[in-house]
């Protein structure tokens, strides 16, 4: 199969390990993902693939070719693999064409230039190929960075957090353009970041790096979202309302009634612990399956969602403190008695091993 | 499928790299060890001698010189560095570099030149002996310039600066805030200098004091010409005089153990002055407006060391060179003038060079080893120029009698000397003694360049050699410069080694200085000398550039060391 295939990983600086088993596949045309805290080892994964760490223990093959096994491994000159680095790394003395063309040196230089402009039309930096890097904006380097990878027609890009360096603005303009760079050379991709919600709008497939360079979820954006594998990988976009339900009768008892229980295999009487993402509480003014009285403790308006923190008044999840965005403003002393359900779409239940 | 390559190369495998940086280390210590080991196995044993004779001398008036020379510059140093930051004076942003200028003056050089001046038949004494009427040396006193004491004099004059820099660079490194702090405890701005400022700035100050007395150990013009017995004076006479080798590798490994001693003092201030350094944020010093006396008294302090330690001699040695002008004499000076160039550009060319080659093979290559080696090889900076010419003149003695030997025995005839006595000889001294200032400028430079330049330029297929052509060259281009001409310079002034090592009728304008001036006729030797003190300005202006650059309100930055 064409594109990138890294087998059992191992990587660790000293006492440190750092990257744990880890094994991933990126097929030709395909963007895959690593998500993970600063510091978990997904910017030495990426070395590793692109031959700039020396490898520890697994393999690294591109294209059904084996270039990293053990202690051998092909100098990163020779993998044809573009790499993206986080501040970019611009050559500060040579032009914004001469950037694009120094991957293109076994070419003709007529045929390098030309290759070289194609790419910088692409981003759209033609106007700028005089310049040199200090003369540009974050963005722009960005996008010249881009075009300077993918110029010599890697196997595989790799992209260390892309768009870090970017203002928040800026940043969902050049995301969505660099989506579309990458598509159209149809090259295989891997990326990593810490930002979850940049993985799930660039990921075809999203890996979590969790602590000790483990991994602990593979999937497609909705996966990640809706099929949190843990609580660690539920917690990652963002802070989660918890509660502790009780198995009762093959159903999880809570303030919020009885839900239907995910684990069957669940001990009557044991603890589940479950997560509800902000957006699935659901606020009204009348009671009916699921709801619980609820006191207000805050409401914030911040645009064109407010934030909402309450406590639930009865029940085993008595003064159990929840927070939720729901659209628009939000004005309890309006509205009498405010019950509160959850959307079980956005509830994930953990039970707890005692 | 395998790439057919894989098992054949590895890229962190650069053994090239690796074998040439320990192979360049090795050279640069050969002569260290040489000394050490020869020293340990004499071929008649002299040390009883040695000690009963001259070691005791040589060992206190090394220690006096080294004493008198590390209070001087303490107190000019650390004085007017805190000054020039601290206070507001007239002249103040003229001192900030003008304290550095005797720094392009070699000791030696104004030694002779104060030595014309105040000896008995110098100007000095005749004006006094012509307002006083006095008419033999029996009738005044007068302080005789050629002594211990006029050698520390002068060394502290030209050496001051090395303190002036560090002292400078770290009482400017200190946050104000600690300084304010302490005033607004109640404590007045003598006892916080004493109790906060100078505390702080420790670190810096012991790098730069140890950097003096390297020097001062190192030095071999000044103490020749007043006749004082340190141990530089020492190994030559038991080399060239007694022509006892043995005797001058003893004498050389003692003066080890004082270089060790400052060696490991400066590596220490150096790991101590990173907790020390509170904060990277410069702040506009407040500065204490001196008014009036208190100002001018400030000017007085700061203006006395560098008209004393580079105006005076400059002008001094320019009316000489005038008055002496003579077209033959030039023409013989320019011929040295060409020897100087010729060696100094060769080994600031090497030099540079070879650092290039250690400092990137450590950069792609890294680990203990590697780091080690580059230590290792830097390590003749501290080592005085008596010392490694008579490692130098070992090895490369044994080297020649081998291939003598070899040549003999095989092919039945002499080779004669090979390497002794020649300008490889030479640049091959030089090298192992300056090694480290081209090392320390390219390491710096390097590092200023981001690892992800690598990266980039590797990934876009570029090879080791490669990026190193295409990226880390131009971009390194300035510290590469700024490395040849450290090197050069300091060549062009190189005394000791020289004189040793220096190819039979061959000489630079430092040893024909020494020669004219040793013989009294310093007159005919202004040019030369103005020469050497020509060159060594050019790397006062670098430092002073970079001070102007550092300075607080503009960018921050750290000054190079030195």
């Amino acid at each position: 199969m064409q594109g990138l295939h890294m087998v059992g990983i191992h990587h660790a600086y000293g006492a440190a390990k750092i990257l744990n088993n880890i094994s991933l596949t990126v097929p030709a045309g395909e963007l895959v993902c690593l998500l993970g805290p600063s510091g978990c080892g997904k910017t030495t994964l990426l070395r590793i693939a692109a031959g700039l760490e020396q490898l520890q223990a697994g393999s690294v093959t591109i294209d059904e070719v084996v270039i990293a096994e053990g202690p051998a491994q092909l100098p990163p000159e020779e993998r044809r693999i573009g790499y993206m680095f986080q501040d970019y790394a611009l050559f500060p003395h040579l032009s914004v064409l001469d950037n694009v063309i120094f991957g293109l040196f076994r070419r003709d230089r007529r045929t390098a230039r030309a290759r070289a402009l194609v790419m910088l039309d692409q981003v759209g930096m033609v106007p700028h190929a005089e310049k040199y890097p200090h003369m540009l904006s974050g963005g722009q380097q960005q996008r010249v960075a881009l075009a300077r990878a993918l110029a010599p027609e890697p196997r595989l890009v790799l992209l260390d957090e892309p768009f870090s360096d970017l203002d928040t603005n800026m940043r969902a303009r050049v995301r969505q353009q660099t989506l579309s760079v990458l598509k159209q050379n149809n090259v295989a991709t891997l990326m990593v970041t810490h930002d979850p919600e940049e993985a799930m709008f660039m990921a075809d497939r999203i890996k979590v790096l969790g602590d000790q360079g483990r991994i602990l979820q593979s999937g497609r954006p909705a996966d990640i979202y809706y099929k949190p594998a843990d609580e660690y990988v539920a917690r990652l976009f963002g802070p989660m309302n918890m509660i502790d339900g009780v198995v009762e009768q093959g159903g999880l008892k809570s303030s919020f009634g009885t839900m239907a229980l995910e684990d069957s295999t669940a001990a009557e009487g044991s603890i589940v612990r479950v997560l509800i993402r902000p957006e699935g509480m659901i606020l009204s003014n009348g009671g009916g399956d699921g709801g619980a009285p609820v006191d207000i403790i805050s409401a914030h308006l911040l645009g064109d969602t407010s934030v909402v923190r309450f406590k639930v008044r009865n029940g085993i999840n008595s003064g159990a403190e929840f927070h939720m965005r729901m659209s628009g403003a939000f004005d309890p002393t309006e509205l009498g008695q405010i019950w509160a359900r959850v959307d079980l779409r956005h509830a994930f239940q953990y039970p707890q091993n005692q | 499928m395998k790439a057919p390559w894989l098992r054949r190369r590895g890229w962190l495998g650069l053994n090239g790299w690796t074998a040439g940086t320990i192979f360049i280390a090795a050279l640069a210590t050969v002569p260290i060890f040489a000394v050490v080991y020869l020293a340990l196995t004499p071929t008649e044993n002299i040390w009883p001698h040695l000690v009963s004779t001259v070691l005791g001398g040589y060992v206190t008036t090394t220690l006096i010189l080294m004493l008198g020379v590390g209070l001087g510059t303490l107190l000019i140093g650390v004085g007017t560095a805190w000054l020039v930051t601290m206070c507001r004076f007239p002249g103040r942003r003229l001192f900030e570099w003008g304290m550095l200028l005797p720094m392009a003056m070699p000791a030696y050089i104004i030694a002779y030149v104060y030595t014309d001046i105040l000896e008995f038949a110098g100007p000095m004494q005749a004006m006094l002996r012509e307002i006083f009427g006095w008419s033999s040396k029996r009738d005044y006193w007068f302080p005789e310039i050629r002594s211990l004491g006029g050698a520390i004099a002068m060394m502290t004059l030209v050496l001051y600066p090395y303190v002036y820099l560090l002292a400078r660079a770290s009482f400017l490194e200190q946050s104000v805030g600690v300084f304010e702090a302490s005033r607004s405890l109640g404590r007045g701005p003598w006892r916080s200098f004493f109790t906060v400022a100078l505390p702080l700035a420790r670190p810096g100050i012991v790098i730069g004091l140890s950097l003096v007395l390297m020097e001062t150990l190192n030095d071999y013009g000044t103490v020749d010409f007043f006749a004082v017995n340190t141990f530089s004076l020492g190994i030559f006479d038991v080399w060239m005089n007694m022509n006892n080798v043995s005797g001058a590798a003893q004498l050389a490994s003692v003066m080890l153990l004082f270089v060790a001693f400052l060696v490991f003092s400066e590596r220490y201030a150096r790991r101590k002055q990173r907790f020390h350094n509170t904060t990277s944020k410069f702040q506009a010093l407040p500065g204490f407006q001196l008014s009036g006396g208190r100002g001018l008294a400030a000017t007085f302090l700061c203006l006395a060391p560098v008209l004393l330690g580079f105006v005076l001699p400059t002008l001094v040695l320019l009316s000489y060179a005038q008055k002496h002008y003579e077209p033959e004499l030039s023409g013989e000076i320019l011929g040295h003038a060409l020897n100087s160039m010729k060696l100094s550009v060769l080994a600031g060319a090497i030099a540079v060079l070879v650092a290039i080659i250690m400092a990137y093979s450590a950069r792609i290559k890294g680990g203990k080893i590697l780091l080690l080696a580059s230590r290792v090889a830097a390590m003749g900076y501290a080592v005085p120029g008596a010392v490694l010419a008579v490692g130098v003149m070992i090895v490369l003695g044994n080297l020649d009698n081998g291939i003598d030997a070899i040549a003999r025995e095989n092919f039945g005839f002499s080779t004669g000397l090979i390497f002794s006595g020649t300008i490889a000889a030479v640049t091959f001294g030089y090298l192992v003694r300056f090694l480290a200032l081209s090392l320390g400028t390219v390491e710096a430079s390097l590092g200023k360049v981001t690892p992800s330049m690598d990266g980039a330029s590797r990934s876009l297929g570029r090879g080791a050699f490669a990026t190193m052509r295409y990226v880390h060259l131009p971009l390194i281009k300035g510290g590469v410069l700024t490395a040849v001409m450290l090197v050069f310079v300091d060549c062009m002034k190189e005394l000791p080694m020289t004189v040793i090592l220096q190819p039979f009728n061959f000489q630079t304008l430092a040893t024909f200085v020494h020669q004219y001036a040793s013989d009294e006729q310093l007159g005919d030797a202004a040019l030369a000398a103005l020469s050497i003190v020509g060159a060594g300005v050019v790397p006062v202006i670098l430092l002073s550039l970079s001070i102007a650059k550092s300075r607080p309100g503009s960018r921050p930055g750290h000054e190079e060391g030195v």
